[in-house]
């Protein structure tokens, strides 16, 4: 029996090109992220109510603010939102060029995600206080926090509600099952 | 009506854009096309149409057809006017402008070779911002010049012109019932320019002209936007431009300026 989520791989060139038109190789103007988002959604119907998805940016040229809105930002909102499902996401191939406007939209609504910035290098990008980034790169140094590391933390209390807050900002995996709580980069190792 | 342009000596992307706007703005009050004498200056006349003047003329003025020219040289040009009404054509010229700009923004302007992304976003949003706002025709051009006397240094001239409803009766609806009697070109320019309102209440909106203005400023470079009767700016150290000029002749539609000059070696 499946005890995490299911996984899922997305590669936002080949969607882009199939969900779009083949003629376009960037990510730019409003309309066209809208597109690709919604074929990003279509794909993750068919997962279960528990989802984890590497979005994969590494064969996008370009990709410009309004489309980062759609695909990232509005993204994100829209399954944090979803009380029924629980969607995780970790965006890769973001590369240098690609961050102001990942950074810039995710800021302007304060979301935060979890960005593969070089290979297998993740960090936090968006809007989050320095006790998030705290708790966040120990877990992700650790990949994953079974409960007597996180009664551990909890003894500051800072620390507690900064790992409470990564879990209900999708930032963070609880198992349901064991109670262990997971870094995303780890739960999507095997996509990469 | 007839748009004298025999004499004229030098012309930049604001110029070429401006003429069509406002020869797009005669011909519908006048209900025909308005008649356009060329340059007389062969110098001129080659450059209008390497920058593709002519040919987003004829969608605008009748005019006498053209001499034949020999075979064409290689273009210099960092983007021809381009006619902007659908999204296509955002792509079409972040796809031209970035085969284009790596080498004149490296070479010319000294910036590094990633800056041609967000050289070619900076353009993206700025076109969108004609088919999202001012849901009118517009037109989009850019080219480098060597501004050796006003500034010793290369610089690239980036203009946009639409004749849609200009920032005021964009965000009319949305916010000049806040503003009250104060409402006007100058505070709907301050309120989208400086604050990144929209007339959209979806929070994501309103990023584009904040990121194009980061990014001038990143440059050391200028940006304007003349909408309506005002004009506003952000304004480098290098110019002197006042930020805001009201009571100007009314535009319909707006103009976005930006220039880029070459960075300093220090």
């Amino acid at each position: 029996m499946r005890q995490g989520p299911d996984p899922i791989a997305i590669d936002v060139g080949e969607v882009l090109q199939r969900s779009v038109t083949s003629l376009y190789s960037s990510l730019v103007t409003r309309p066209t992220g809208r597109a690709v988002r919604m074929a990003i959604e279509t794909q993750l119907q068919g997962a279960g109510t528990l989802s984890i998805s590497l979005i994969d940016f590494s064969e996008v040229g370009i990709i410009d603010f309004s489309c980062a809105d759609e695909v990232v930002a509005k993204l994100l909102q829209q399954y944090l939102a979803d009380d029924a499902r629980d969607a995780f996401f970790v965006f890769r191939g973001v590369r240098e060029p690609h961050q102001p406007q990942v950074e810039g939209v995710l800021r302007r609504q304060e979301l935060a995600a979890v960005v593969e910035v070089e290979p297998e290098r993740f960090t936090l990008v968006g809007s989050f206080s320095e006790d998030e980034q705290r708790v966040w790169d120990h877990l992700e140094t650790e990949g994953s926090l079974d409960t007597d590391a996180i009664e551990r933390i909890a003894v500051q209390v800072q620390d507690a509600r900064a790992l409470e807050s990564l879990l209900a900002r999708g930032l963070a995996f609880r198992s349901p099952q064991s109670g262990r709580i997971h870094a995303l980069s780890r739960l999507v190792a095997h996509l990469m | 009506m007839l748009f004298d342009a025999r004499h004229l000596r030098w012309v930049d992307p604001n110029g070429m854009v401006a003429l069509l706007l406002a020869g797009s703005i005669a011909g519908e009050a006048s209900g025909t096309f308005p008649h356009i004498e060329l340059p007389d200056n062969q110098d001129v006349l080659g450059y209008l149409s390497r920058m593709g003047f002519h040919d987003q003329a004829h969608r605008v003025f009748e005019f006498d057809a053209l001499p034949r020219r020999g075979a064409s040289r290689p273009s210099d040009v960092l983007l021809e006017i381009t006619a902007i009404d659908t999204n296509h054509d955002v792509h079409e010229i972040v796809d031209r402008v970035q085969a284009r700009a790596g080498a004149i923004l490296t070479s010319k302007l000294g910036y590094p070779a990633a800056s041609v992304i967000p050289f070619s976003v900076m353009l993206s949003e700025v076109c969108q911002n004609i088919i999202e706002h001012a849901e009118g025709q517009g037109w989009v051009a850019a080219q480098a010049y060597n501004w050796a006397k006003r500034l010793g240094r290369f610089v690239i001239v980036i203009s946009v012109m639409d004749r849609g409803r200009g920032f005021k009766g964009s965000l009319g609806g949305e916010h000049s019932a806040r503003y009250g009697d104060r409402w006007s070109d100058s505070t709907a320019l301050e309120a989208a320019f400086l604050h990144g309102l929209t007339r959209f209440t979806d929070p994501g909106r309103g990023q584009g002209l904040q990121q194009i203005r980061k990014q001038v400023r990143k440059w050391s470079g200028l940006i304007s936007v003349r909408s309506g009767t005002a004009r506003i700016s952000q304004v480098p150290e290098w110019d002197d431009s006042p930020p805001m000029v009201d009571g100007m002749a009314q535009l319909p539609g707006a103009q976005i300026g930006i220039i880029l000059p070459a960075l300093v070696q220090l």
